[in-house]
């Protein structure tokens, strides 16, 4: 804990290589659309946030909006810094208000699944 | 042109006149026959079974609680421990309502007609047309035109005539809602619209009636069994309501609808099958007394996603119990059947309407019938890009037309000039030569000319960069009837 901890504070946060937590994101619903209709995305993300935090759901979106997203519309996806109304978020396949919501802090071998709501029939 | 104009509208009017009548004489036909029909069914058992004439008892008396019909009818499913004889009795005693004879009701009602259930109401202000029937299977060609319910009865009356059929040829509203569903013992949402999901799971909030949810889009599907148990606003044992789910609806511009999105026949057809099936086994299992009775078997409310395309194309997800602070099931909740009833719950408002796009000014745009003109003149006839999908373009397009998919300029990030040449901007055509922009009905069109003005495409305005009004709806309206309209 603690070389990661050092590891995070690097003089100028750039150059040194930072600890990664190895997790896979899925979209479903048509969100997949916005992320190059790729479904399934093996990611290496940052084990914590700006202010040196463990990463949350919260940091995860973010995240994807600046790295992951090719697409444009981001108000699809992200609306007024929060996931837009709509998405459901699963942890593990459990629905993420049962861990926590953006708070949940993301571990190592994390599936988090994004679900766009379908209306037609 | 004018007068085949008119001429073509006028025909257009008296079509629209004469499947009109024809409905109605549909209509009364199937009210002529329904009970007929039943009767029939009815004498060709007295014979056999529980109805006896005085005199006629040469056989013993009929002592199941079944018609020896019901026996050969049910006698699959009677077999199975899920469904058994109480479970069949159950289902013979039960009334479910399907809100929406759709893609996700046909497939629904029918197996519950089958499956025998006491009574089958069926909600739906729609008529069938002919875009509906590769997936809403219940319908047929020779019914296009005809109320959905009607053709809907019609098909699960040919399936199974000892249900009692219940037709309501009308939307579901805040108004009518109470009437209707408080009739029913289960409720079926298989509608196609946010608007009318908030105020379904409102209702059967309100009246306690569990809800088997379901929607479909393009290769995807979603299941989710609600209110179950049905237990009283603010029961803690109550099962999630579609509002604990979705506190909020999702912005009305990221709605996709079938015809927008499309949708595979048998995508829909999968989840309005898995609905029938989520509904028999809770009336079968006894509603109410369903698992959540036993303490050492809470329901566990789950979502099920399936996925046509993918790898595994069933998820089962544990979702969350009753959100304490829900607008309609919480104990703080000051939902009741009167607020709703009066209709000062604007559903429409709560969900948000799509304003038509309208980025460009007048001067930006031409009409379908002027770019008609420009391509039979002899001046540049420039650049035509067809933002349209491919799949759409495919289809039919404009002779001369590049096709640039929306999404794919969406997809491009910063748009960037580099991306449009040298497929789209080849060196052969003049700098100054004009570029119009056309898709289905005329949004994306103009978001798109805005987005290469400001890519400095239109040279400081050396360049022309129009779109054309209406897209290839106005295309066909009037310049060219013959193209098929996707």
């Amino acid at each position: 804990m603690s070389t990661i901890q050092a590891a995070e504070k690097p003089p100028e946060d750039i150059e040194i290589p930072k600890p990664e937590l190895s997790i896979v994101v899925e979209f479903t619903g048509g969100l997949e659309m916005l992320f190059s209709d790729q479904r399934r995305h093996p990611l290496s993300i940052p084990v914590t946030n700006k202010e040196g935090n463990p990463l949350t759901i919260a940091d995860l979106i973010e995240h994807l909006c600046n790295h992951t997203m090719k697409d444009t519309r981001k108000e699809l996806f992200v609306l007024d810094d929060h996931l837009r109304p709509g998405i459901l978020v699963l942890i593990n396949d459990a629905d993420w208000e049962l861990e926590g919501e953006e708070a949940y802090e993301i571990q190592a071998g994390d599936n988090i699944l994004f679900v766009s709501t379908l209306h037609g029939g | 042109m004018d007068s085949v104009t008119n001429k073509a509208e006028q025909l257009r009017e008296k079509i629209a006149q004469t499947e009109k009548e024809l409905q109605n004489l549909r209509r009364q036909l199937n009210e002529l026959e329904s009970p007929i029909q039943n009767l029939d069914v009815d004498q060709g058992h007295s014979s056999t079974s529980t109805t006896k004439q005085p005199g006629e008892a040469s056989s013993p008396k009929w002592k199941w609680p079944l018609r020896e019909e019901e026996y050969s009818r049910y006698g699959r499913q009677l077999i199975l421990p899920t469904v058994g004889i109480k479970g069949q009795l159950r289902l013979k005693s039960t009334a479910v309502l399907i809100v929406g004879a759709g893609g996700l009701g046909c497939p629904a009602a029918a197996y519950l007609a089958g499956a025998g259930v006491g009574t089958l109401g069926v909600v739906d202000g729609d008529i069938v047309e002919t875009s509906n029937l590769h997936r809403q299977i219940a319908h047929s060609t020779s019914r296009v035109g005809m109320m959905k319910v009607d053709s809907l009865v019609e098909y699960c009356q040919g399936l199974n005539p000892n249900v009692t059929y219940v037709p309501h040829r009308e939307h579901l509203t805040p108004q009518n809602a109470e009437g209707i569903v408080s009739k029913y013992d289960l409720v079926l949402d298989c509608t196609d619209h946010p608007t009318s999901r908030y105020l379904i799971s409102d209702i059967c909030v309100l009246l306690q009636k569990p809800l088997v949810s379901a929607s479909a889009l393009r290769t995807d599907g979603q299941l989710i069994v609600l209110n179950n148990p049905a237990a009283a606003q603010g029961a803690a044992n109550g099962g999630p309501c579609y509002r604990c789910v979705f506190p909020k609806p999702p912005p009305a511009d990221s709605v996709v609808s079938c015809g927008e999105g499309g949708v595979l026949g048998p995508v829909v057809g999968v989840m309005g099958v898995l609905q029938a099936l989520e509904a028999i086994k809770l009336i079968a299992g006894g509603i109410g007394k369903a698992a959540g009775s036993d303490p050492k078997e809470p329901v566990a409310p789950s979502l099920l996603l399936f996925s046509a395309t993918s790898t595994t194309p069933f998820r089962s997800l544990r979702m969350r119990s009753r959100r304490p602070n829900c607008f309609a099931c919480s104990a703080g909740s000051t939902l009741t059947l009167k607020e709703l009833g009066s209709g000062s719950l604007d559903y429409v408002q709560f969900c948000g309407v799509t304003t038509p796009v309208n980025v460009l000014k007048p001067e930006e745009r031409i009409s379908a019938t002027e770019y008609k003109d420009i391509l039979a003149g002899k001046s540049h006839k420039g650049l035509l890009f067809d933002v349209r999908e491919k799949e759409h373009f495919d289809i039919a397009s404009i002779p001369g037309a590049v096709n640039v998919p929306f999404s794919i300029l969406q997809r491009h990030g910063r748009p960037t000039v580099g991306y449009l040449t040298p497929e789209h901007l080849s060196d052969t055509i003049p700098a100054e030569a004009p570029i119009y922009v056309v898709c289905r009905v005329g949004n994306d069109s103009q978001i798109v000319t805005r987005r290469l003005k400001e890519m400095g495409l239109d040279g400081n305005g050396e360049r022309d960069i129009r779109d054309i009004k209406g897209g290839m709806l106005a295309w066909k309206h009037e310049v060219d009837r013959t193209l098929p309209f996707t």
